[in-house]
């Protein structure tokens, strides 16, 4: 990049437009809780997503515990273990990873990244902050509702869904339906805030070009996520209404317990069409924040450039734009024509190449950097790692006649994990340890960071790696209790309990993380603004943590991309983005 | 400041600093893109209603036969659709004088014919909500018809009542703001009391945006559902 020896202070133009009203909180209620401000909204995206997602994390104990003692626990009962694996599967995608994501790291950063005093509507983001706590709210109702949270799998296939011998066909349906409705709606509200904060509320000589990539990342799937959210919205709609008013959009004739039921005509296929419309993009979603965030904590703590910042930002990109052609690879067993799955494996390994220039740029900057290992840094490259691992095992899956025989095994289960489970919270992770200090003024205690990192990354592959193994012997997913069966081995239940045990310190792990969380915002070293000499400009604020309205009088000028580390000839290994010149050895 | 032209100055702008649209302010891009999404949520209802209208085995209803007026003793077909399509595509063309006379600032104008715009759409709804009655007394209902494949009732109902919901909340959006410009909010500059934004007259454009969408989706509603 040229910026790096340009001093360009000439070329940034005057600011284009005044700048927008803020609103000012009077009262304790406006500041803390009905609160404008995309920081605090940020917090309580994040403290609710963590909350509900520590929900998810149990449920995953007791489906473990249940697949490696079947039979011991009484209060597992084959219905339950259904509703366990839907409401795992629905919460860590959507109500944890996407939130926490988008709304949590977006909120955050994105206005303190380019440069904004806030969100474009800061009105409109704090009503999608209200809607998604009641969506949760309404999520975890199906708990107490009766017959318990919907058993359908997380994917919510009908006919099953609906049908009486799926546990929560009463009312947890419903409320799951209800709940993905509000989010859908809640979301949207918060999405156009960071859609249009990136494009229209740049500070001067902040260009798209010089984004820091964890902007880019978030933009990008935002971009998706409302797109991709109303296929969810429509079926979730149709599925309602074939619930509760005996509609036939995606019931066809039906027998059940012997009566023929009212339903005829509809079409099951469509409700997995617009599933998966929604869901491979939802994937992404999940993946592009991961791959932006990732990108920006390995430059800054190995202490170099990004390779190829043009790529990385067009791999995004195309990424975002290629995920939304591939959406029929989740349905090769589902009986359609053979043509499509050709078609759709061909656009889905089409998907490998950017995701490729991305590793091997990421690989590339870490070459001969200057690698700091700290915890962050750690996770960006358990990220690396993992996705690198998970994505592999994604050209297996990607092959129709290669998915046929995988599709209903543990090996989908270990795929899936490892590359939009395990990969975005490594980063999740990593992001937290990365911009604690921004958020609070002190560090995150080192010692336990790295307790919390290894055990949870060797953990991490502890319960994956053999689930692999497990699913290329043929053992099913979905199943509560394999029984006896010819084809799996005892061996089989061994790694299970192994698989479990792993299972329960990695969850233990999370605590010690959650103890830091806490223990650090009192007891944690004094950060400074800038603790990890980054360039981007959310550590170049006046104040840490930063005051309402972000920035003091003037905002921020932009002189240069964020990756300005180790330019030869400066003074410091790093050059803040709102620095004209740098200053020269001697 | 001099702009390129064409595909120039598209790359000019998507380069610059601050703003990728030039000419628009924020509002009208979030109102934009949200449009964007809302498309998404349209052409899904109607490519869920293609589907099921294909994959159900009994005959679909003749929707000719079916929206027809009886009009001294003769059926008329479509008779209403057409004096709804009629009544939307009118009140799009107020909404577009009414933000004309808003950048002109000419406040009584531009309230006549926000309301002029309020009550085509309340028109529409009204006829919606008599022809949906008339349909019902006749036993149409979610769930079954008299004519043929169910799923012509359970798509009907879904697919106007989402864009109905469309435009009554245009409705109140066009009262609400027909209230603000008669009071002299964008006037003023008065701030919102919920955003503390100040009020301009770009909001009757955003708010023309909005409802020149809700007519735009009509047109294929009209199209596909009573059409084909």
């Amino acid at each position: 990049m040229s910026e790096v020896t340009a001093d360009t202070v000439g070329s940034i133009g005057p600011a284009e437009v005044p700048e927008v009203e803020l609103y000012h909180a009077h009262t304790w209620l406006t500041k803390y809780v009905f609160c404008q401000d995309a920081k605090v909204i940020a917090i309580q995206y994040s403290l609710t997503a963590m909350a509900i997602g520590l929900v998810a994390l149990v449920l995953s104990w007791l489906m473990r515990l249940q697949l490696a003692f079947p039979g011991e626990f009484s209060l597992i009962q084959s219905d339950n273990y259904y509703q366990f694996i839907t409401m795992h599967g629905m919460i860590m995608v959507i109500y944890l990873l996407t939130a926490l994501f988008l709304g949590g790291f977006g909120n955050y950063l994105i206005p303190l990244m380019v440069g904004a005093r806030d969100m474009a509507f800061p009105y409109v983001n704090m009503l999608s902050y209200w809607i998604y706590l009641l969506a949760v709210l309404i999520l975890v109702a199906g708990f107490f509702a009766p017959g318990g949270p919907t058993g359908a799998g997380w994917t919510l296939y009908p006919p099953q869904a609906i049908l009486s011998g799926t546990p929560g066909h009463e009312w947890g349906i419903i409320l799951m339906m209800a709940s993905l409705i509000l989010f859908i709606i809640g979301f949207t509200m918060g999405g156009l805030n960071y859609v249009v904060t990136v494009l229209q509320c740049r500070t001067r000589g902040m260009t798209l070009m010089r984004l820091p990539l964890t902007v880019w990342g978030i933009f990008t799937a935002t971009v998706m996520a409302l797109l991709a959210f109303p296929a969810l919205f429509v079926g979730c709609v149709m599925m309602t209404l074939d619930r509760m008013l005996g509609t036939s959009f995606f019931m066809p004739s039906i027998v059940e317990l012997g009566q023929q039921l009212t339903y005829s005509g509809g079409s099951p296929i469509l409700f997995q069409h617009l599933f998966w419309f929604f869901g491979h993009p939802e994937v992404y979603i999940v993946a592009l924040p991961a791959f932006g965030i990732v990108s920006d904590l390995i430059s800054t703590h190995a202490r170099k450039n990004i390779f190829g910042y043009r790529m990385m930002v067009w791999a995004i990109v195309g990424i975002g734009a290629l995920s939304f052609i591939v959406w029929a690879h989740h349905m090769y067993v589902s009986g359609m024509d053979s043509y499509f799955g050709f078609f759709f494996a061909t656009t889905t390994l089409i998907i490998a190449v950017p995701t490729a220039i991305k590793v091997y740029n990421w690989v590339l900057t870490l070459w001969r950097g200057d690698i700091h290992l700290t915890v962050p840094m750690l996770f960006a490259l358990a990220f690396i790692v993992t996705f690198v691992n998970g994505g592999l095992t994604g050209l297996f899956l990607g092959n129709v006649v290669v998915d046929v025989p995988l599709s209903a095994t543990l090996f989908v289960v270990a795929h899936f994990h490892m590359v939009m489970g395990v990969a975005p919270i490594m980063t999740v992770f990593g992001g937290i340890y990365h911009w604690y200090p921004k958020v609070t003024g002190r560090m995150l205690n080192e010692t336990l960071g790295r307790v919390h990192f290894w055990v949870t990354f060797v953990g991490a592959y502890a319960i994956f790696f053999p689930m692999h193994y497990l699913g290329l012997l043929g053992v099913p997913r979905r199943y509560y209790e394999l029984g006896d069966t010819a084809f799996i081995p005892p061996s089989a239940a061994t790694l299970n309990v192994f698989i479990t045990v792993a299972a329960l310190i990695v969850g233990a792990a999370q605590m010690v993380f959650l103890f830091n969380l806490f223990w650090s915002l009192s007891r944690g070293k004094e950060s400074g603004p800038n603790p990890w000499r980054a360039n981007t400009l959310e550590w170049q604020t006046p104040q840490t943590p930063p005051g309402h309205g972000n920035w003091g009088k003037e905002l921020p000028v932009v002189y240069r991309w964020p990756y300005d580390y180790s330019v030869p000839g400066a003074e410091q290994d790093f050059i803040p983005q709102n620095q004209p010149a740098f200053a020269k050895v001697g | 400041m001099t702009r390129p032209d064409g595909w120039e100055g598209f790359a000019a702008d998507w380069a610059s600093d601050q703003r990728a649209f030039k000419t628009a302010s924020w509002g009208k891009v979030m109102m934009w893109i949200f449009l964007l999404s809302d498309t998404f949520i349209f052409s899904c209802f109607l490519l869920s209603y293609m589907t099921v209208r294909m994959s159900t085995t009994i005959p679909w209803p003749n929707p000719s036969e079916v929206f027809a007026l009886e009009i001294g003793g003769k059926p008329v077909p479509l008779l209403l659709i057409a004096i709804m399509t009629f009544d939307l595509i009118s009140s799009s063309g107020t909404m577009a004088m009414a933000v004309n006379y808003g950048y002109r600032r000419d406040r009584k104008k531009t309230v006549a014919l926000i309301l002029l715009t309020a009550f085509f759409g309340a028109a529409f709804v009204s006829m919606q909500a008599f022809e949906w009655t008339k349909l019902i007394t006749e036993g149409v209902r979610p769930w079954a018809n008299p004519w043929g494949a169910e799923q012509f009732g359970s798509s009907f109902f879904m697919i106007t009542g989402f864009h109905g919901t469309h435009v009554t909340i245009g409705v109140i959006f066009l009262l609400i703001t027909a209230h603000k410009v008669w009071r002299g909010d964008f006037d003023n500059e008065k701030p919102g009391f919920f955003t503390s934004r100040k009020g301009r007259y770009e909001n009757v454009e955003i708010m023309g945006l909005y409802w020149h969408f809700v007519d735009l989706v009509w047109v294929f509603i009209f199209a596909f559902f009573y059409l084909w």
